[in-house]
């Protein structure tokens, strides 16, 4: 990569962590959640989702490539980074050290999630509640995959407070603070509702 | 002036190096406290009688100062781990040892003595001036409103110390940033009427290798800045500024600087 470039490079990674990367994880827990609803309705809300049309072509073009683009460059980010918050513990320093240290932990958890369900899929298993319900039937997985459901929506909602200031939206100290509260109800919300979708599989 | 001796020594710990890349390493000093004492006070009693704690003949220190008065930035130092001016740190609101370590984010050139010459190089690169040819006399410029001046007067109080570039997590050695202070120049220029007429170079310059979007958002500029200057808001004015030219680069517009 070209680093005359960088600037669009920054800019691209900051927008598709927010699409399509963050809707998709917005969508992805929403299904999920289904399954507080029971097996047989997480079932057909999954099942929903496979007829959509050319369903391969939208994986790679809404999921898999900019998932990658927006990993593989923060993996970048985060390591040309020098943390200091002994030295300045302030609230957002602590988040822009979070913010790459979940980063580089969710890059760990998403590959094993996708190889244990849409690789395993390809491989000819049947993705459904039953699949989930084993993964999650080992405790271990389960915190596993809470660690990685609360790293992903902190990891949403605090990028979404860093693209509003990115892009030039919130300028003002107080537009970052307002900007601060609504990404951390974001947060919350979202971390409910991930957190009680995997709990209904167990 | 003959000062009150009161007996009380005050320890300072220093990280020391020799040479330029060289190995750095600690000595520790006891200096007699004189009332409202500044760290340079200190630096200035150790170069009088340059002997360790131990009582070993030592190198004095090292260190840069100019203004003594907090506006050139030259005598920018770590104390006691928070990037600031050794000329306006008062001995008596610190907790002892004092720790002197310089700000590592630049080359060191020698104990306290840094070498902050990344940054000038970038107030180059992103023309942080007003230009004028001086050929003839071009008249009176354009008038600013006072409102806008009040607060770009704000931002005119830089002082290229470094501070805000040893607290920024991006700007290091591994990482190009260009850093918050040059970027806020930036800001600064683009408001000035006639400054305004390169505006579009200004942004251009940022907009590449190490620029504007390699800021992490930690925000640590601003509150470490001595000057109290809105680092922080003046990169989000830029990222929307560049948001524009952006746009404008990409589809060719010729509207270059309105």
């Amino acid at each position: 990569m070209s680093k005359d470039r960088e600037f669009l490079w920054r800019r691209l990674h900051s927008l598709l962590g927010i699409i399509p990367v963050g809707l998709f994880l917005t969508m992805h827990l929403l299904i999920n959640f289904t399954a507080t609803g029971g097996a047989e309705n997480y079932n057909a809300a999954t099942a929903n989702m496979e007829k959509i049309p050319f369903l391969i072509l939208v994986e790679w073009i809404v999921i898999y490539i900019p998932l990658m683009f927006h990993a593989f460059y923060g993996v970048y980010i985060a390591f040309t980074a020098t943390p200091n918050t002994g030295r300045f513990s302030t609230y957002r320093n602590w988040m822009y050290s979070l913010q790459r240290f979940t980063g580089v932990f969710l890059v760990i958890f998403i590959a094993w999630h996708i190889f244990q369900t849409r690789i395993q899929k390809a491989l000819g298993t049947e993705v459904d509640y039953d699949m989930m319900a084993n993964i999650v039937s080992n405790p271990f997985m389960l915190g596993f995959y809470i660690v990685g459901i609360i790293s992903a929506t902190f990891h949403l909602s605090n990028g979404l407070w860093a693209f509003l200031v990115s892009w030039g939206i919130t300028q003002s100290p107080q537009s970052q603070k307002i900007a601060t509260y609504v990404t951390n109800i974001i947060f919350v919300i979202l971390s409910v509702v991930g957190v009680a979708a995997i709990l209904a599989f167990v | 002036m003959i000062a009150a001796n009161t007996g009380r020594m005050v320890k300072v710990e220093i990280l020391r190096q020799d040479t330029k890349g060289g190995n750095s390493y600690w000595q520790k000093f006891q200096v007699p406290y004189r009332h409202g004492m500044n760290v340079i006070s200190i630096l200035m009693e150790i170069q009088k009688n340059p002997v360790t704690e131990n009582g070993e003949n030592t190198t004095p220190v090292t260190w840069d100062m100019n203004c003594l008065e907090e506006v050139c930035g030259a005598c920018s130092m770590v104390i006691n781990g928070r990037p600031r001016q050794s000329c306006s740190t008062l001995v008596d609101q610190l907790t002892e040892p004092i720790k002197l370590e310089p700000m590592k984010t630049f080359p060191v050139i020698r104990d306290l003595q840094v070498d902050r010459e990344r940054m000038f190089n970038a107030l180059k690169k992103v023309k942080a001036w007003v230009p004028i040819d001086g050929t003839y006399d071009l008249g009176e410029g354009p008038r600013m409103p006072e409102g806008k001046r009040q607060w770009a007067y704000e931002l005119s109080k830089c002082m290229t110390c470094g501070v805000c570039m040893e607290a920024c997590p991006n700007v290091s050695e591994k990482a190009s940033f260009i850093g918050p202070a040059p970027l806020s120049q930036v800001r600064l220029f683009n408001t000035h009427p006639t400054g305004a007429m390169i505006k579009d170079e200004r942004l251009n310059a940022i907009m590449g290798d190490g620029g504007l979007a390699n800021c992490g958002n930690s925000q640590n500029c601003v509150a470490a800045c001595p000057k109290g200057i809105p680092l922080t808001t003046s990169i989000a004015s830029l990222n929307r500024a560049t948001t524009v030219q952006m746009f404008r680069n990409f589809f060719g517009s010729d509207h270059y600087v309105d």
